[in-house]
This record gives structure tokens, C-alpha cells and sequence, in this order.
């Protein structure tokens, strides 16, 4: 039999990850999750379920019942563009896009998102630029998506470049806030006390995956 | 009145034209903005990602700044015309208020660059000020050249509206459209005014992405509307900068306008072009009246 994109990874019941369900749920509101009556509401509502590998009544269904690894190698929360029509629409009122956003992070705490999807590569960098200078800079942010992705790509988005350029619609002055030291000292707080990880950290991340 | 004003990242380089805009129209109406000073990154949709807090601790440093330049009133107005901040904002303004823990630990953070948010700000989105606080009368009153002709699809995008703007419909948005109306333009009833618009997506899953740009488009040609106004700098890039490309692998040439709700009204205000920065357009907004009606509603093959 020819394997679904979907397939599930985990085949055994000893592999899922019991406490994964209570580990998402933490999130202010996050215990709704457990009220979900699978009606597919939000998987009708989004408009990227059609290309995504699980739809989003699957991985809540998959969180549920602790397809931990399954639900960190899919593409769905990542496609997720935030548009909260889920959110508003879902009968039993679960924060489905909240639910997307503390999945991302457990993917990216466990380097476990999938490898070879720009999403998560762009969210990091958009990370450390604003952790950085307090602003993004669009131009900045793109260039180094495609050199961490595909450098050959940056030639096909030349000619709109240019056209925003000369629309002085994308300079190439780096934006950033004048009271840096102000920011660090606030994300450098919170870093300490709750372990979130530093960007020097996710850098040494990366190289490990490199 | 002034206003404190929040432009937010995508101002300053391919939204400019949202920013230019907005301070000529609240000028115009006698409300100038006030820029607020040494603003950072709402933090977007990917700081959320990654970390939660430290996605409200960026927001929130913009909320304490706004309360210590906007005095000592009970509640002060932050006006933030772009979605995505409005929306960073908006969420970041609500959990604080409703979650001890996040307050506590986000303050904490604050504190450690002497700042403190005690939770006076409202987030305002410009629609909510014209339409709530200024008044359609006022917008009346100022229209030197009135938009007859221009049939105009209102797009809102999707997180101006949702999900916890409580200035208008979650799904069928009308304050843009009695703006419109006020100014004498048409509006066009269409239903996928909430629509995504595939946001970053174009960049960096580019099939997915042109293909949710291109679904409002065609829909908003299909209806017989010549120009598209936004609320969004992200959706407006979107929508008119891939229109070329969207041209190509669709295989329907597409030649629509857009441009922001904004900018429409300062048409109708007669201020000059270049203080709405209409020259930053790809796809130039119609000359004159007579222009719009031959276009007939027909931009799009379809």
C-alpha cells in the first residue's frame, strides 16, 4: 500500500508522549483544547488546510492523544498564517491559533520543526533582528532568508527589488530603535528568569543542525 | 485633538505610503498625530513563535512609552494603523490586563529599563477613530472631490477584525465601506473581505501564497471593482506588488489598484498626491472619474 503524506510516524502506543496534551495546553486558555468535538469547523474555515499534510482538527485530535513527534514534523502549524478564522469561528470558542503558536515553540526550543520549510528559518531570523535592534528592516530580513535558504531565488526577486527601490518603498538603511540598551536589558530579564532561550542560543543551534 | 500614533516597521519601507497617508488625513481633519517617541517592533505574528513573553514584553514597552508621553488622563488612545500591530498590540493590551502572571512578569522586565505599564492604554485603529470619534459628518464636510466612479472592493485582511477588535463585524466589516460612502465613491458587496491574505507566505511559500492573493483579486475584478482599498500594509504589498507574477502563473493578466483606505479619503480631501504618496503605487489609482467608467469594471479578464 502507497503511504499518505500524512502517515503517522508513531506506530506504537509507547511512543506517544502522554504529558504533550498538558504541555500545550499550558497557555493562558490552553485547557479548551481538551473540550474539542472534532467538528472540523476550523479545518473548513482555514485556507490552508487544503495544503497542509494534517488539518488543523487533526492536530488537535494528534496533541490530544500525544502524537508529540508527529505533530513537531508537520507542516501545518507552520503554514498557519494567523488569519484567526478558526479562532472565531470553533462552536466550543478554543484558541486554535494560540494552540499553532505553542506548538511552534515547542518545535523551535526542540530544534524538531521541519528542516527544509523557510517559515521557521524566516521566524528565527526575524527573532534576532528584532532582539537585536528593536526593529525590522524588511530588505535586511529577506536577504538573509534566501541566503539561508536558496541564494539562487534572491536573482528572481531582483526586478521587484529594484521596482520598490525606486519607489522608495525598501531602503537599505538598517531600522533600529535609538534605546537598544533600554530593549536588551528588558529581553535579558526575561531570559534569566524564564528560560527562554537567547539568540547566542539558537545560534549554536543552528550550527548543530548544520 | 491629537493623537499619539504608532507607524510600526513596515512604514518605513514598503508600507510608506500607509504611514505618509494617514498623518495627512488626521492633519487634514484637524487631529494631527503625534509619532510616539522611540518606538520598537510590536513583535509581530513570528515573535509569538517563539517565545510568548517576550512577544508581550515588546509590546508592552510600546504601551508604557505611550503612557508616559500621552500625560496623566485616565485612558489615552494609541492610534496603530497597521493590522499586524494593531493586532500584537490589541493582544499583548488584553492579556495584560486579564493574566496576573503575565503582567507580573512582564512588568518585571519593564522595570528593568525603568519603565512600567499600569494599563491605560486603548489600541485604536484608525477606522474605529474616523468612524467612532471624528465622525462621518466631519469626513463629509471635507470632500473637495468627491470619489463618483471609483467602485471600490473594501478589503479588511484578517487580523484587523479578528479577534479581538470590538469596533466592527468579525465577518462582515462595514466601517470601511460608510467611509467609502461618505466620500461619494461605491462600494462593492463581496465576501471575502476577511479573506487572507497569505501574509508572509508569498515569501516563503510562494505557491500557497500567490494563490490566496490572487483568490481576492479575481473575486473583487469578478465584481466589478476598480480599485481595492486596504488597511494593511502586508496585505497591500500582497496584492499589488505580485501582480505581474500572479499574471504569469494564472495565465490572466491582472491590472487592478490598490491602495490604501487612506489614501482614497485624501483623494477625495484634494491633498496633493505626493503627500499620500500615490507616486509609491505599482498600479496607479485612476486619473479622473471619466477614466474609472471606461474601465468598467473590467480590469481583469475573468
Amino acid at each position: 500500500m502507497e503511504k499518505w503524506q500524512g502517515w503517522p510516524k508513531i506506530q506504537f502506543e509507547s511512543e506517544l508522549d502522554p504529558g504533550f496534551a498538558d504541555e500545550i495546553a499550558s497557555i493562558p486558555g490552553g485547557e479548551k483544547l481538551f473540550s474539542c468535538i472534532q467538528c472540523g469547523t476550523c479545518s473548513g474555515m482555514c485556507p490552508l488546510s487544503p495544503c497542509m499534510d494534517h488539518t488543523p482538527r487533526q492536530i488537535i485530535a494528534m496533541i490530544r492523544a500525544g502524537f508529540k513527534e508527529d505533530v513537531m514534523s508537520s507542516r501545518t502549524t507552520w503554514l498557519c498564517a494567523s488569519c484567526y478564522a478558526c479562532t472565531v469561528e470553533c462552536p466550543k470558542e478554543i484558541n486554535i491559533t494560540d494552540l499553532m503558536y505553542a506548538a511552534k515553540r515547542v518545535a523551535i526550543r526542540e530544534g524538531a520543526f521541519p528542516k527544509r520549510l523557510p517559515i521557521p528559518i524566516l521566524a528565527r531570523e526575524f527573532f534576532a533582528e528584532v532582539e537585536k535592534t528593536g526593529r525590522s528592516t524588511e530588505s535586511w530580513l529577506l536577504v538573509r532568508l534566501f541566503l539561508k535558504t536558496n541564494p539562487f531565488d534572491m536573482l528572481k526577486q531582483a526586478g521587484l527589488g529594484m521596482r520598490l527601490w525606486l519607489k522608495g518603498r525598501m531602503t537599505i538603511r538598517r531600522e533600529s530603535i535609538k534605546r537598544r540598551g533600554e530593549l536588551h536589558k528588558m529581553l535579558k530579564t526575561l531570559d534569566s528568569q524564564h528560560m527562554v532561550k537567547s539568540q547566542r542560543e539558537l545560534q549554536a543551534e543552528e550550527k548543530e543542525i548544520a | 485633538m491629537k493623537y499619539l500614533y504608532y507607524p510600526g516597521c513596515s512604514s518605513q519601507s514598503t508600507g510608506k505610503a500607509y504611514g505618509e497617508s494617514v498623518e495627512a488625513i488626521f492633519e487634514a481633519l484637524g487631529a494631527p498625530l503625534e509619532e510616539l517617541e522611540d518606538w520598537n517592533c510590536c513583535g509581530a505574528t513570528t515573535y509569538m513563535s517563539i517565545s510568548e513573553l517576550k512577544a508581550f514584553t515588546l509590546s508592552a514597552r510600546n504601551l508604557a512609552l505611550a503612557e508616559r508621553q500621552g500625560g496623566d488622563t485616565a485612558m489615552l488612545d494609541l492610534v496603530v494603523p497597521c493590522a499586524a500591530c494593531y493586532l500584537g498590540l490589541n493582544k499583548a493590551n488584553k492579556y495584560l490586563a486579564e493574566h496576573r502572571e503575565i503582567r507580573e512578569k512582564v512588568n518585571n522586565a519593564l522595570s528593568a529599563a525603568g519603565l512600567e505599564y499600569k494599563g491605560r492604554v486603548r489600541v485604536r485603529h484608525p477606522l474605529d477613530i474616523l468612524v467612532n470619534e471624528i465622525g462621518l459628518d466631519k469626513i463629509t464636510e471635507r470632500v473637495k472631490q468627491p470619489l463618483a466612479g471609483y467602485r471600490v472592493a473594501c478589503y479588511y485582511g484578517c487580523q484587523l477584525v479578528r479577534p479581538y477588535a470590538d469596533f466592527d463585524d468579525q465577518h462582515q466589516p462595514v466601517t470601511m465601506g460608510k467611509i467609502i460612502k461618505a466620500l461619494g465613491g461605491e462600494v462593492v458587496d463581496w465576501p471575502l473581505k476577511t479573506r487572507c491574505c497569505g501574509g508572509s507566505l508569498t515569501g516563503t511559500y510562494e505557491d500557497q501564497g500567490l494563490r490566496l492573493s490572487y483568490m481576492i483579486l479575481n473575486e473583487a475584478a469578478r465584481r466589478g471593482a476598480t480599485v481595492i482599498a486596504t488597511a494593511c500594509p502586508l496585505c497591500q504589498f500582497n496584492l499589488e506588488c505580485y501582480q505581474t507574477k500572479m499574471g504569469r502563473r494564472f495565465g490572466q493578466p491582472i491590472n487592478m489598484p490598490v491602495a490604501f483606505f487612506t489614501q482614497l479619503i485624501g483623494v477625495a480631501f484634494g491633498l496633493s498626491p505626493r503627500k499620500l504618496g500615490l507616486h509609491r503605487l505599482f498600479v496607479p489609482l485612476p486619473k479622473s472619474v471619466e477614466a474609472v467608467a471606461d474601465a468598467g469594471g473590467r480590469h481583469v479578464n475573468s
